[in-house]
């Protein structure tokens, strides 16, 4: 089935420029990330001060990386993170799309507005902004509370992976909203009232008929929120400054970047990258194989 | 807020609105009733208060911007007291020479510039991956596919060696290039070519005479322009938002995006009041017009958001 010479031309002329800076942007990467992670630094005489050399060094980054408490804690972290973030956001997501269904077009509209404002708002910013709202001195809210007799410390060594956790639903709750009310929409209108006409209530068609159907979008969002919550970042980095609960190795993706530019082990670095997009891909398909076996 | 909501027809073009309104019919009308009006003034309690959650930070930063710094730390958060909005805006934008424009200048440039050339390339090669057969087409698909859920920042790493060994790190390129390229584009492109772009077209186009690459510009981009719109959104606010890449590639402040600007600001603020102004200034500045934008073109994210979800 070879094309015709024109048509031939014109599928590499067209296709050329996004493959090739995808070749730059995205397999360069990770053929790079792998390569480096077999290598290591050796430093020869007498306390290392010989000079160095790179050497192959096998699995040995892996090794390193996967024996690392601090690194492994991570993992842990993001996971708890994880397991309570990613539910919660959905769920409050889809309950919100449901509702807004509810309502008239008009309000409907101006309701789907406010909850998706803040996907606008760059992650590190809203960080700044909850960051403020969780600071002894500048937020209101813990005046407020204050007042009422409660003295909460959002930034506490416990306390304070449940307000990144906050941030991280304040941002995509609206945007993941947004994706179910888009499938919700796509619902064919006699399928609703067929159900309705055969008694139906409205909780009925909500949870029988518009669940199932809105699968699709719910796994898409899962997916989407499993790989952000592994690349965990912005957030904990901005409150770094207010919260010394936020170590150099708090979520992976912070361990691998201070591995890299605070002790410049590139190597060490390169591995932990290797391992997230590894961990991203084996969870992301884990989820789908799981939710895929289930008979439809 | 609603003003902008209802004027929003009016800058739309002709088909995606018409595509986005024919959608919308098929939804429900909410039912009504006297047991039906409780429920609803339930619903809309819960939206309500579901909606203070996600304006009060907003709120409280239209209200600080106005203070000064002891009146940050003086003052009721919520409430306003001695505003000095002027003299705030003044003070962001004079601050240490004029570095604030510069920050919001680059970010237009890193956005703007990534985001038209990404969806331009994402729909090349969706149409090519959707009209044209060739051996390892579909092995090229599952590729672009990976691409997509690909942790962004696992890549950020080994890309800043790469672009280190040819000298780009530390220049508009280094946050340029990584912009440029959107496999999550390309993916919605390709369902949305195959589904909307008919053969029947192309050949006619083809027994005009016309070149392939004329084709590509003159017909199938007028029709993609839906999904186009979409992937330009999503590019210009995945870049816009981009903290971790920039972090990395760049060291020199007067390249940096607001982003990272203001956090370099905002670690700063701790040691120097001053700072603590224009952190909340200069958030507040680059919050609206994003903020503005998503409002109005809502819409869009919608319409292009159900091609890849419902046809996963």
């Amino acid at each position: 089935m070879a094309l015709p010479r024109a048509q031939r031309r014109a599928a590499i002329f067209l296709g050329a420029p996004f493959f090739v800076l995808f070749a730059v942007a995205f397999v360069a990467p990770i053929l790079d990330a792998l390569y480096n992670s077999l290598l290591k630094t050796q430093h020869s005489g007498y306390l290392g001060l010989g000079g160095s050399r790179i050497v192959f060094a096998g699995l040995s980054n892996y090794w390193l990386a996967l024996h690392e408490p601090e690194f492994l804690a991570s993992y842990g972290r993001v996971l708890l993170f994880g397991i309570v973030q990613v539910p919660v956001m959905i769920i409050l997501a889809t309950v919100l799309a449901f509702l807004l269904e509810m309502l008239s077009r008009r309000w409907s509209s101006f309701f789907r507005a406010t909850f998706f404002l803040p996907y606008g708002v760059p992650g590190v910013i809203a960080s700044i902004l909850w960051g403020f709202l969780y600071v002894p001195g500048v937020s209101p809210i813990i005046s407020l509370l204050h007042d009422v007799g409660i003295s909460p410390d959002f930034l506490g060594y416990h306390e304070v992976l449940w307000s990144i956790a906050n941030i991280v639903v304040w941002e995509f709750t609206g945007y993941n909203m947004l994706i179910i009310v888009a499938q919700l929409k796509a619902i064919p209108r006699d399928l609703i009232e067929a159900a309705r006409a055969d008694g139906a209530g409205t909780w009925k068609t909500n949870l029988h008929i518009r669940l199932p159907l809105i699968r699709p979008a719910l796994i898409l969002t899962v997916v989407f929120s499993i790989i952000g919550t592994l690349q965990l970042f912005n957030e904990p980095q901005v409150l770094i400054t207010y919260s010394p609960y936020i170590t150099s190795s708090y979520t992976p993706n912070i361990a691998a970047y201070n591995q890299a530019f605070t002790d410049n082990n590139v190597n060490l670095a390169s591995a932990e990258a290797v391992i997230l997009a590894v961990v991203a891909a084996a969870l992301s398909f884990g989820f789908l194989s799981l939710v895929n076996r289930r008979p439809r | 807020m609603r003003a902008v909501t209802r004027s929003r027809p009016a800058v739309l073009p002709g088909r995606a609105a018409g595509r986005s309104a024919g959608v919308r019919e098929t939804g429900t009308a909410g039912p009504a009733g006297p047991r039906n009006r409780a429920t609803r003034i339930v619903v809309v309690g819960v939206l309500v208060v579901v909606a203070i959650y996600f304006l009060v930070p907003v709120y409280w930063l239209i209200v600080a911007s106005t203070k000064s710094p002891a009146g940050i730390y003086g003052s009721q958060g919520f409430l306003f007291s001695n505003p000095m909005f002027a003299t705030n805006m003044v003070q962001v934008f004079t601050y240490d020479g004029d570095i604030y424009t510069r920050w919001l200048v680059n970010t237009v440039l890193y956005a703007g510039v990534g985001a038209v050339l990404a969806t331009l390339f994402a729909a090349a090669a969706g149409y090519v991956l959707a009209k044209y057969e060739f051996r390892g087409r579909r092995a090229l698909f599952n590729l672009v596919l990976a691409g997509v859920l690909v942790p962004a920042t696992a890549l950020a790493l080994p890309m800043y060696q790469l672009f280190a060994s040819v000298n780009l790190t530390n220049t508009y390129w280094a946050v340029l290039i990584p912009g440029m390229v959107s496999p999550f584009g390309v993916y919605l492109c390709r369902i949305y070519a195959e589904a909307a772009v008919p053969d029947t077209v192309l050949e006619a186009a083809r027994i005009d005479g016309s070149g392939e690459v004329r084709i590509f510009f003159r017909v199938v981009l007028r029709i993609l322009t839906p999904v186009l719109v979409t992937v330009f959104l999503f590019q210009f606010v995945g870049i816009w938002n981009n903290y971790f890449l920039p972090l990395v590639m760049l060291s020199s402040n007067s390249l940096y995006p607001i982003t990272l600007g203001l956090t370099t600001w905002q670690a700063g603020s701790i040691r120097v009041p001053e700072l603590l102004q224009t952190t909340i200034g200069g958030a507040l500045v680059s919050v609206i017009p994003l903020a503005v934008a998503m409002i109005v073109l809502q819409r869009f994210w919608q319409g292009g958001l159900t091609e890849g979800a419902v046809k996963q």
